[in-house]
């Protein structure tokens, strides 16, 4: 029997790493990775927590996390095409127009 | 568990099941009536005014106590769905102006925020508080982005992006401690827990709860978590800044009210100190760094987030008296912030034309209606009786020395000083310079509508000030 914690471990170190290459990376794709990287990490620790409470609500809300990632993902990737398109670059670097 | 299925109770939703009918439908028009692009701000218009009234009749509990319709969250939908029309009025023009194709669907987009801001009001359970932020988060981050040959407009689109995900994040793993402390996501339920002191101590939930609230400061742009909103606020259209700036900044003052003052009143004095100092930060950064802006846009994203701060204020004491006047700002703020931004609309062109502080110079020679309403909404915006600002700030202030923070009141009290100067700075430049270019003005029927309705907002609230504190209190004293 793997215990709850153990779950909530690996979780949590899924959720740094998602965390630290989030701020490190310089790569727009990078970052939209590490985001999915940090919502994996999420439904890790829900599905957890449900088996372990042996209650629902948990496993409901994974699967409604999956959809929503799966929107924000084609949201996220669709601005960074335009954006590839009027910079020609996806690097923050280069974002430079904005500032003041 | 039983096996018997029971029907959720809908009725609670029909305003907002409404509205998503009216979104579907501009979806569906937009292909199918490419030529006749004036039906869209009507349709918009009429399915918005309609649900306000579906709003403002509707009550009860929907969807087994997840979903709950009461005087609070229907005093914020009321402020988003007039930020929604005012919004659609002041865009349909300004489209065209831009050269943006498809209405029906940058309309719709603003349909779907509205409807993920009116779920954010009423949710009663986490999971729904998160679908309803991410129907609004995701409507939002395509809004901005909509001008697709734009440089700017997608540069804001993927920072407004890219921080708005990690909150959502943030959120989510909040949410998953705080499921994990109590085993559950119900709001009512959670709040019966805390009743024991184990849990009041114990750091799983602490850290959830604390995820929480840093992700709906993101939401709402109080520092230290606002870096994406000046970027954000300056690529986007000017309609949209507007729309942002007041809408999804209400719904997330909702949640965040609902979070503390129902979900969890007992750990007021866990977060009051972590509050104080965010506060603190907010209004000296958005005051401060609005000073030297160049840009009006980029400048009222500044006081935007000095306004968070202000607003804030009124949910520091824990009070009845705090929430009602916090509730007072927002609405208040609907209408002068709105107001300053219809005015920028009304003198924008293709390109940066209009944004730019100069642009404003001598515009009282020029266009003194113009330059006059500006001039009310930035005394407004400053804090000045008799318009609404005032009323709005006192009260806040009020609340906050009532419940003893004498501290923050003052720093308030000094950074609305410090404000004075870029507001006023603007009239300065209207009214003390000559012109130096010809500004062109973009006249329409209905952005002169909006411009009428902010401003009777803005002077009637300023001088017959009970009616509506009256209403909110009511409100929150249930």
């Amino acid at each position: 029997m793997v215990h709850l914690s153990w779950y909530m471990t690996v979780s949590a170190i899924l959720f740094s790493m998602g965390v630290f290459g989030f701020l490190t990376r310089r790569n727009l794709i990078m970052m939209l990775l590490c985001i999915e990287l940090m919502l994996n990490a999420i439904n890790l620790n829900l599905v957890a927590i449900s088996h372990y409470m042996e209650d629902m609500r948990g496993q409901v809300l994974v699967f409604f996390i999956i959809a929503v990632a799966a929107a924000e993902a084609a949201i996220g990737l669709g601005l960074i095409v335009t954006l590839f398109r009027n910079v020609k670059s996806v690097y923050t670097e280069d974002l430079t127009t904005l500032k003041g | 568990m039983s096996n018997t299925f029971l029907f959720p109770v809908v009725s609670p939703l029909g305003p907002e099941i409404f509205l998503a009918a009216v979104a579907c439908c501009l979806v569906i028009f937009d292909s199918l009536f490419k030529e006749q692009r004036n039906i869209f701000p009507v349709i918009s218009i009429t399915g918005a005014t309609v649900t306000t009234l579906m709003v403002a009749s509707s009550k009860g509990l929907g969807f087994s106590g997840m979903y709950n319709v009461d005087g609070f969250s229907v005093f914020f939908k009321i402020i988003c769905l007039l930020a929604l029309i005012f919004t659609v009025l002041m865009s349909h023009n300004h489209l065209k102006v831009l050269g943006v194709k498809r209405e029906g669907e940058y309309y719709s987009l603003m349909l779907f925020a509205c409807i993920g801001m009116m779920v954010m009001a009423s949710a009663l359970d986490l999971i729904v508080l998160y679908l309803g932020l991410e129907l609004m988060a995701l409507s939002v981050y395509c809004l901005v982005g909509i001008q697709k040959k734009d440089k700017r407009a997608s540069e804001a689109a993927i920072k407004y992006f890219l921080l708005g995900a990690f909150a959502s994040c943030l959120f989510l793993f909040g949410l998953s401690y705080i499921y994990g402390a109590t085993g559950t996501t119900s709001l009512p339920v959670v709040t019966s827990f805390l009743t024991g002191e184990g849990i009041k101590s114990n750091p799983a939930f602490l850290l959830g709860l604390g995820l929480v609230l840093i992700a709906f400061s993101f939401k709402v742009a109080a520092a230290p978590f606002h870096m994406w909103t000046p970027d954000a606020y300056e690529g986007a259209m000017t309609p949209v800044t507007g729309f942002m700036s007041v809408a999804p900044k209400a719904a997330g003052f909702a949640a965040l009210s609902r979070l503390l003052f129902e979900a969890f009143p007992a750990l007021h004095g866990n977060w009051v100190l972590p509050f104080e100092i965010m506060i603190f930060l907010t209004m000296a950064i958005g005051n401060i760094t609005a000073i030297s802006q160049v840009s009006i846009k980029r400048m009222l994203a500044y006081s935007s987030i000095a306004h968070a701060g202000y607003a804030l204020l009124g949910l520091l004491p824990g009070t009845a008296q705090g929430v009602s006047a916090t509730m007072n700002y927002l609405f208040i703020y609907l209408f002068m912030n709105m107001g300053a931004f219809a005015v920028i609309v009304l003198l924008q062109q293709k390109g940066l034309a209009g944004e730019r502080l100069e642009d404003y110079k001598g515009l009282a020679k020029s266009h003194p209606v113009a330059a006059g309403l500006m001039l009310v909404f930035m005394f407004s915006l400053t804090g000045i009786p008799p318009t609404a600002g005032f009323i709005g700030k006192f009260n806040l202030f009020v609340a906050a020395l009532n419940a003893g923070y004498t501290g923050m009141v003052i720093w308030a009290v000094i950074f609305s000083a410090i404000s004075a100067y870029f507001y006023l700075r603007v009239v300065m430049l209207m009214y003390m310079h000559e012109p130096q270019k010809e500004v062109a003005i973009v006249r329409s029927g209905a952005l002169s509508a909006v411009l009428v309705m902010t401003l009777a907002g803005v002077l009637i609230i300023g001088i017959y000030p009970n009616d509506l504190l009256h209403l909110a209190g009511m409100i929150f004293g249930k």
